[in-house]
């Protein structure tokens, strides 16, 4: 692809999104007033403190419109809320950025890659933070500092466990990668890492793997029922038991696959063919399933286009397409 | 010996213990210990991640290199990301301890942080990976022509699948019965027959393959066999 092409195929991806946006608002003032507009019910808490003094805060919960409007009719508090309306918009136009890409790489497309890259980094970090640091780590060390700060539902007698030093050391060790002079000491802490994980999958993979994987395949090759000999039973446990043992002649590298087992692995590839065809199957639905999901965001949550879930109240795209189709 | 020796004792003594507590429960606690500390050593590892991450998008930015404006969105976006989680901005207090903000739910409905995973993460990461829609069926059309036996097997048995799992499976055979040896040739019976049968026992022959390839990696390293994720140098 030519300099002139790839720039040709940014300009479109980066037009993409422009109109895409521009339909959109257009959609949201003149043919579906207020679509994309995300409801909550609203709930005020006020605390009295010791001291005397009020904690309040409003806990949003989300409502579709119609329900909100019903809500809103009878003066129960639930009302459109800006920033998540905001954050929808927000979405549906780093969506449109990704799907942009579908025209060739552009500039729009690469902001939202870099997004999803320092975003992702940053959830997992703040997920292991609060999820495993604060409650294993901090309460293990300072119980009494997390439990005022963090955890107050942590046990009172709690107490200082001092061998959790030991990960807290290692994980010095490990952030210590990040110095390049002294980074070797972090090969400490992967040893560590790297011989638990051994010791745990040794055991699980024998017996998740390859125990239970052996016993289901010992069947019978032929099947006796109640009228006698049972021929699609006897058929479907001849397919899985022999071909569970040509595959495992096929992965069988010792010997040459040549003759007899060169033809029992080449009967492997063909069982293996059709494993790897079930699962490139199932990928491609996956991934439809995931498109089809985008696409309702687009069209139902944000356009308001259509309507499955009996959301909102505008369907006028259908109404005006239906009777065109049938 | 700082640099190879002691963390090849380490890796052995902590994976060894993994195994011990399994033939000998009374060491089940040590186990457990053990694995706290993996748990936390995994999550500090996130941490390493991030500190890359930065260290790495910084350095692009300083030196100016091709595309260090999307590092500075990168950037931008790990900082914000990593503030309102670690912050937590926007999070409510538990009813029973009005007091302590910190102490609520960091992933509650309207926290800053289910903001970032609701408007941010999930649409991105759904849409990338929905793409792929595209071009699976693109890269299929050009590599699964069927021109061998192993390709037609491959594409038909996708083929069915695809076929069988919606409702157009069921439409296209509908003509056959619904009982006795012909049903089993509906496209939908069909494809609950191949996923029984030929899949699974390609499935377990590779699961098996896997868990042989893992405990005997898995022995190589633990007996010092295998050093390589050590590195190189002394």
């Amino acid at each position: 692809m030519n300099h002139a092409t790839r720039r040709g195929n940014a300009t479109f991806g980066v037009l993409l999104v422009l109109i895409g946006v521009s339909i959109a608002i257009l959609n949201a003032v003149a043919f579906h007033p207020g679509a994309g507009t995300q409801w909550t019910k609203r709930t005020e808490h006020v605390h009295t403190l010791e001291d005397g003094s009020d904690v309040r805060w409003t806990e949003h919960e989300a409502v579709s419109v119609k329900e909100g409007r019903e809500m809103a009719a009878l003066q129960q508090d639930a009302a459109p809320l800006l920033s998540r309306t905001a954050g929808l918009w927000g979405a549906a136009i780093l969506t449109l950025c990704i799907f942009s890409f579908l025209l060739g790489d552009n500039p729009l497309y690469k902001a939202a890659e870099a997004i999803v890259v320092g975003a992702s980094a940053a959830y997992w970090m703040v997920i292991g933070f609060w999820e495993t640091i604060v409650p294993n780590l901090f309460a293990g060390l300072f119980p009494d500092w997390t439990r005022a700060n963090f955890m107050p539902k942590l046990s009172a007698e709690a107490s200082v466990d001092f061998l959790l030093l030991i990960p807290l050391a290692l994980s010095v060790l490990l952030l210590l990668r990040l110095a390049p002079k002294i980074g070797w000491i972090s090969r400490w802490p992967t040893a560590f890492i790297i011989g638990v994980f051994c010791g745990l999958r040794f055991i699980s993979s024998l017996e998740a793997d390859f125990l239970s994987q052996i016993g289901p395949t010992i069947k019978p090759l032929i099947v006796m029922g109640e009228n006698g000999f049972d021929l699609e039973s006897s058929f479907s446990n001849i397919v899985l038991v022999l071909g569970t043992l040509v595959c495992l002649v096929y992965f069988f590298f010792s010997v040459e696959h040549k003759g007899a087992v060169g033809k029992v692995a080449r009967s492997g590839i063909w069982m293996l063919m059709i494993t790897f065809g079930a699962a490139f199957g199932y990928t491609v639905m996956g991934r439809i399933a995931l498109l089809a999901g985008r696409f309702e965001f687009l069209f139902d949550d944000w356009l308001w286009l259509i309507d499955p879930k009996d959301a909102h109240p505008a369907q006028v795209f259908l109404q005006t397409i239906a009777p065109m189709l049938t | 010996m700082m640099k190879r020796t002691i963390p090849m004792l380490l890796a052995m003594a902590a994976g060894i213990v993994m195994i011990l507590a399994y033939f000998f429960p009374p060491l089940t606690p040590l186990q457990d210990k053990t694995t706290v500390w993996f748990n936390i050593l995994a999550a500090v590892a996130f941490i390493l991640g991030g500190g890359n991450l930065l260290k790495v998008h910084l350095k692009k930015v300083s030196d100016r290199r091709e595309g260090w404006a999307y590092s500075m969105i990168t950037l931008a976006a790990f900082v914000g990301v990593l503030a309102i989680g670690l912050f937590k901005i926007g999070v409510n207090p538990l009813d029973e301890f009005p007091d302590q903000r910190m102490a609520g739910d960091f992933r509650a409905e309207g926290s800053g942080f289910w903001y970032v995973y609701e408007y941010v993460f999930a649409p991105l990461t759904a849409t990338i990976f929905s793409m792929l829609a595209f071009y699976v069926a693109s890269a299929a059309f050009r590599a699964f022509r069927a021109k061998n036996l192993e390709a037609i097997l491959l594409l038909g048995t996708a083929f069915v699948i695809l076929l069988g799992r919606t409702a157009a499976g069921v439409f296209l055979t509908d003509f056959l019965p619904e009982e006795g040896m012909l049903a089993n040739f509906r496209l939908e019976n069909l494809t609950v027959w191949i996923m029984n049968n030929p899949v699974t026992a390609g499935n377990r022959a590779i699961m098996i393959g896997i868990a042989l390839g893992t405990a005997s990696v898995s022995l190589k390293i633990l007996l010092g066999v295998d050093r390589s994720y050590l590195g190189g140098g002394d």
